[in-house]
């Protein structure tokens, strides 16, 4: 099998580009979804995911690039979740479900009008066997901006997701940074599309980053490690989906999942299992 | 040393009145309590002066600069259940936030800053929890790494939103003396407070809201039974005197 799979490698240059691209993806995601889980915007990452459809749509209908359309898109219903929760007096996740779940049900309609069946089930659930060199390079150019930035940044990311009081005490203009984020975070959920659909991109964000949170209470190896199982994740996924033939977004972010609960259950310092080593300690 | 005047200043929650035309200038060098009833609008008028929500009106100077050209002169402890304690960072990280002001862009902190950072947590007596992670520490440890945080911004002023909420006698007694220190060393302090039995204690001046000023300035001339009485109604006033809070006259 694993035989068959580096054969394919060889042979086949949509596996290579497939490869490329879920390793990019992992790269890209690892690194915005720390930050993601660490902010408490886990849904907030889902909504912006999910909320690009449109964009999608609507760049396809003009033969653009579906990036400019989806990047839009994702800031849009970021500005607009904003907006709501401030001039309403409804609950932040409230806003985030009314707001992403529109913008979904549009962009599918928008996408019934365009294409086929199929292509809406291809952004709906991914199909990296399909990704062009253009994809490619796209996110390669993506995955660069978000580690520049994330290295350059890396001192206001930190502080404004542990005390955005205490950065707003030094001056610091934290929505500014917030909406920096968002963007990276629309950035790599359009790039994701490819390698795991609009559905699951969401897995690809938290995921990898809880798993690494689980294992260290220290922020840069919490990123590293993210960006770790976020690649992991994406080769031994990519593997399951052209050895058995099952749709590559489910193989990645089950991946994921594994790594996950491992790392729930047996991390030395957070894991349940030593949890319940602790408290059986305490009790004796 | 510079003082913080506040003019005019007005703070309105959707639509509803926070706090109204609040004219005071907070003395440098002293240790400066805000006391009032819950809902008076202490926490707001902290937030107020170091602009970290939307005011109706006012002006903030430091000195007879803008508030915003001073801002790393003045370091603000929020309450302690507004910080993620979960977060993956240790003792010494959160204090060496407090260098942020004082770096470039795109600079991170180096040797120099840790250095500093060590110190200020040396001075609050905390040392030997450099490494560990936050989560581990009691309310009042935390409270004091708090501190360190503020020293470590080379702050003038220090100002703390409720510091004792949460916290046991013995930690409370521990931080009011490291206080008590740091101002006899020239800073200024500000605390908004809640428990009355010790403002004598531990202030040397005293703001009493009630969605407005109601009195400010040394405790002896300020924190008297009249002006309670203006402050929390005649009944709570009478109240607290049986209850054996100490008024001034």
């Amino acid at each position: 099998m694993l035989h068959d799979f580096f054969q394919g490698l060889v042979d086949y240059q949509f596996l290579q580009n497939a490869l490329i691209t879920s390793i990019m993806v992992g790269i890209s995601a690892g690194v915005i979804g720390s930050f993601i889980i660490l902010r408490g915007m886990s849904l907030m990452g889902d909504a912006i995911s999910h909320a690009v459809l449109p964009g999608v749509a609507i760049s396809y209908m003009l033969g653009s690039s579906y990036i400019i359309g989806a990047t839009f898109f994702g800031i849009f219903s970021a500005a607009l979740i904003g907006f709501v929760g401030k001039h309403s007096r409804l609950k932040n996740d409230t806003a985030i479900g009314i707001v992403f779940s529109s913008f979904f049900a549009l962009g599918i309609i928008l996408i019934s009008f365009a294409r086929s069946a199929t292509d809406l089930y291809h952004i709906l659930f991914g199909n990296v066997l399909a990704v062009r060199d253009s994809d490619m390079y796209l996110t390669a150019i993506v995955m660069v901006i978000v580690l520049l930035a994330v290295l350059l940044f890396y001192k206001q990311l930190k502080l404004t997701s542990f005390a955005p009081t205490m950065a707003q005490s030094y001056g610091w203009n934290i929505s500014l940074i917030n909406y920096g984020l968002m963007f990276l975070l629309t950035l790599v959920a359009v790039t994701s599309l490819q390698t795991v659909g609009t559905i699951l991109v969401i897995a690809m964000l938290i995921t990898p980053a809880a798993t690494a949170y689980q294992l260290t209470n220290k922020l840069s190896l919490m990123v590293g490690l993210s960006t770790l199982f976020g690649v992991l994740s994406a080769i031994i996924g990519l593997y399951f989906s052209y050895s058995y033939n099952l749709p590559s977004g489910a193989t990645i972010v089950m991946t994921a999942a594994v790594f996950f609960i491992a790392a729930f259950l047996f991390s030395p310092s957070k894991g349940l299992i030593q949890q319940l080593r602790k408290e059986r300690m305490y009790e004796a | 040393m510079k003082t913080i005047r506040v003019e005019n200043l007005s703070v309105a929650y959707r639509g509803k009145i926070a706090l109204q035309h609040v004219n005071l200038e907070l003395s440098a060098g002293k240790l400066t309590g805000i006391v009032g009833p819950n809902g008076a609008g202490k926490s707001t008028l902290m937030k107020g002066i170091l602009q970290l929500i939307k005011t109706q009106s006012g002006k903030i100077f430091y000195g007879e600069e803008p508030i915003n050209k001073q801002r790393q002169k003045i370091a603000y402890v929020e309450q302690r259940q507004d910080i993620d304690l979960s977060f993956p960072i240790d003792v010494l990280g959160v204090v060496l936030f407090g260098t942020y002001p004082h770096l470039r862009m795109f600079q991170r902190p180096g040797k120099q800053e840790k250095k500093l950072a060590a110190e200020c947590l040396e001075k609050v007596g905390l040392s030997e929890f450099s490494g560990r992670q936050i989560s581990e520490l009691s309310g009042g440890q935390l409270q004091r790494v708090f501190i360190a945080r503020a020293l470590a911004q080379q702050a003038e002023w220090i100002l703390l939103d409720e510091p004792f909420a949460g916290i046991d006698a013995t930690s409370e007694k521990i931080i009011i003396d490291l206080l008590k220190e740091l101002r006899d060393e020239g800073k200024s302090i500000v605390i908004v407070h809640h428990d009355l039995h010790k403002v004598t204690d531990y202030f040397d001046e005293v703001i009493l809201l009630n969605k407005g000023l109601i009195a400010s300035g040394p405790v002896a001339q300020t924190y008297t039974a009249k002006n309670m009485e203006k402050t929390y109604g005649s009944e709570i006033a009478q109240t607290m005197r049986v209850g054996g809070v100490d008024f001034a006259t």
